[in-house]
């Protein structure tokens, strides 16, 4: 509607917790108070130097930031000849993004005065985090994980309970993030006395959309500088995978007023949009609410969720941040989607001419680059966010690539 | 019940007539399509026999965040089953028919999709009284907050232990028909005892509305209804129905464990202010 007319530059909020249409807070009055605990908080730590300082000493001394970035040349000539610059976030401490936001969060709940903290995980790599910050911090820790994920990524079911934290496999609807996302719900509303839920994207009621892309920001405004130091100028484009889009956001945010860079979204085409077995959202779904925002949503005519599907644990969510359904419907962002064939020709791509092994979720990005390389051609720069390293990975590339010797395991 | 007036009575009419029986009303929730879709209806018919003067009609939903297991694997077999949101109509339907009051219950999504002008539309025209929303705060419900008072629909929104003094102005102030107070901070389940927070809450309604308030989560027998009539206004039951109807054995045993636990429950709420 009118979001169309205002184009190119960042439209700013009309009321709290909206982008746009999207977004809000659909959720039982009982949590109520505990988003405004949290907003208040937030808030409040946003602008005192003592919480600034202490995220900034941990991201320094703990979480390893800044992190690099790495041009990627022989990767680029699969990319129609364009430059390729990799932000690393793979190399963060924990192994991808998520610690950005699980780090402040984790302050935020000791500032609240909470004890314990839940969360919700698909590809294990949030609740990896947010056991590790509760180990750091001294709280106690619970992690919701679908049954199916519980299984592909094993590997960091171990590391979560090696760091302390009781994960939870939950074998209700579909077994994967969504049915988390629902577990952690009604824990919450159980324990919000005590507990704070530290979601692990930029989805759920307001203030989270709002609040995890800020603390994730940190990863465009490095980005920013480094690519311009590197290169002289702004990228062409940036891209991001997007499963509830927390990285694509961080890296995005500062680029926003950016007119001239293309932020460009990389959703889990799964099997194929046609096959009904992917997270393409945005190729195939329309405006709904699921935990506590208003955004796209996969659902059928009565408003009941479908179920998503995707080689990879983190990208495989019915719905997506509202921020990005706000960019998309503005013109600002586009997204596209890249099948699980495609992402795993880029996975091993990386991994043979870089000696790079990304997240199965970051290689939705890396194959949008070799897309949109070819797109621009040898002048062109993409600036990729790599989200997360591929490790609890192995099991199902090993399997995918035919690499498992049966009696070695 | 032959009198047939030109307004079927609403939730007011139960409220008026319980007041003037000296006791709480009984209001039961079962989800359209558990076991299958007839035999949910069938189970809202006992639920009226058996003594419940409002029944809450649900609509099941793939993602009930604030309903326990209980509530949770009636909706997976009611959707495995093929219940739609179009077989709500007809419970409603059903349930106007054998005499009480029903109203829906129901997730936010499955309104949206629909329209919610467009749903509260058919839910007026299939005799419901109101809708109960418990993901859905005021602050999000402007559409509903519209259609509700063109359809002459009852708005019952959902307060909790945790609601401050803002929030119960907020949400009293929005709500028409009654107040379902969650007796604890949790999901719905039967529960051995109910929490003794659901009293304070009640009187914490009161201190800023004039409407009737329920209590829902967790009650399970005679003696809880019985408890908490004794404060509530109303009594609402819902896992605790959904366990008896899934349970063991032929449906029509079934049914009859289901009226019997109903009429416990009708004599429960009788019995509070003796
Ligand atoms: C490495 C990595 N990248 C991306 C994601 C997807 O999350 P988001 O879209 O919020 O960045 C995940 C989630 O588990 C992840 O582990």
């Amino acid at each position: 509607m009118d979001e169309a007319a205002e184009g190119m530059t960042p439209v700013p909020l009309e009321r709290p917790g909206r982008f746009g249409r999207f977004g809000g807070r659909y959720v039982p009055e009982a949590l109520v108070p505990a988003l405004e605990q949290l907003d208040e908080a937030r808030q409040k730590a946003a602008v005192d130097p003592e919480f600034g300082d202490e995220l900034a000493r941990l991201h320094a001394t703990y979480t390893g930031r800044p992190s690099i970035v790495t041009e990627v040349p022989r990767f680029a000539a699969h990319c129609g000849g364009a430059r390729v610059v990799l932000k690393r976030e793979d190399l963060n401490h924990t192994g991808s993004h998520k610690i950005n936001n699980v780090l402040a969060q984790a302050l935020i709940t000791k500032r609240m005065g909470k004890t314990r903290i839940i969360a919700e995980t698909g590809a294990g790599q949030h609740g990896v985090a947010t056991a590790t910050a509760a180990a750091l911090m001294g709280l106690d820790c619970t992690v919701y994980m679908g049954k199916v994920d519980t299984e592909r990524q094993a590997l960091n079911v171990a590391r979560m309970r090696i760091l302390g934290a009781e994960v939870v496999a939950v074998e209700h609807g579909s077994a994967t993030l969504k049915d988390a996302i629902n577990e952690a719900l009604r824990d919450w509303v159980t324990n919000v006395g005590t507990t704070h839920y530290c979601i692990g994207t930029v989805t759920g009621p307001h203030p989270f959309p709002e609040m995890v892309r800020d603390f994730h920001a940190v990863i465009g405004e490095e980005a920013r500088e480094q690519v311009l130091e590197l290169t002289g100028r702004l990228p062409d484009a940036v891209l991001a995978c997007v499963g509830g889009g927390s990285n694509a956001m961080g890296i995005f945010h500062r680029f926003v007023p950016d007119e001239g860079v293309r932020l460009v979204g990389v959703e889990a085409g799964g099997e194929g949009v046609e096959s009904g077995r992917h997270a393409a959202r945005f190729a195939s779904a329309s405006p709904g609410v699921l935990h506590g925002a208003m955004s796209y949503l996969m659902q059928d005519a009565d408003g009941q969720t479908l179920e998503s599907h995707s080689i990879s644990a983190g990208l495989d969510y019915p719905s997506v941040g509202p921020e990005h359904a706000h960019l998309r419907d503005s013109g600002r962002a586009e997204y596209r989607y890249a099948t699980d064939d495609q992402v795993m020709e880029a996975f091993s791509l990386l991994c043979r001419t870089e000696g790079i092994i990304p997240a199965l979720e970051s290689a939705h990005a890396l194959a949008g680059a070799m897309e949109i390389g070819r797109e621009l051609g040898p002048d062109g720069l993409v600036l990729v966010n790599l989200s997360g390293r591929g490790d609890k990975d192995m099991h199902t590339a090993a399997a995918w690539f035919g690499l498992v010797d049966e009696g070695t395991q | 019940m032959s009198a047939v007036t030109t307004t079927a009575p609403g939730l007011a009419d139960v409220f008026a007539r319980c007041r003037a029986e000296g006791r709480a009303a009984l209001v039961g929730y079962l989800p359209v399509g558990f076991p299958t879709v007839e035999a949910s209806v069938a189970a809202m018919r006992v639920l009226v026999e058996g003594g419940c003067d409002v029944v809450e009609v649900g609509i099941p939903y793939s993602d009930p965040v604030i309903d326990g297991p209980v509530n949770q694997d009636a909706m997976v077999t009611a959707l495995a089953g093929g219940a739609r949101v179009d077989d709500v109509f007809a419970a409603v339907r059903a349930v106007r028919d054998a005499g009480a009051v029903p109203v829906a219950m129901t997730y936010w999504n499955p309104v949206l999709r629909r329209g919610v002008e467009r749903f509260a539309a058919d839910l007026a025209a299939a005799g419901g009284s109101g809708l109960i929303t418990p993901d859905l705060v005021p602050d999000e419900a402007e559409d509903w907050l519209a259609a509700s008072a063109r359809h002459g629909l009852d708005r019952i929104f959902l307060v909790a232990p945790s609601s401050t003094p803002d929030r119960l102005e907020v949400v009293t102030t929005a709500s028409s028909g009654f107040v379902y107070a969650a007796s604890t901070m949790g999901v719905t389940g039967a529960r051995t005892s109910v929490d003794s927070q659901a009293r304070g809450l009640v009187e914490k309604v009161r201190a800023v509305c004039d409407l009737p308030v329920g209590i829902g989560l967790g009650v399970s027998t005679r003696e809880q209804a019985a408890e908490i009539a004794a404060y509530a206004d109303a009594v609402i039951v819902g896992s605790a129905l959904v366990r008896t109807l899934g349970g063991e054995g032929e449906l029509a045993d079934r049914l009859e464990a289901l009226r019997s636990l109903t009429e416990q429950l009708a004599a429960g709420v009788r019995e509070g202010r003796a």
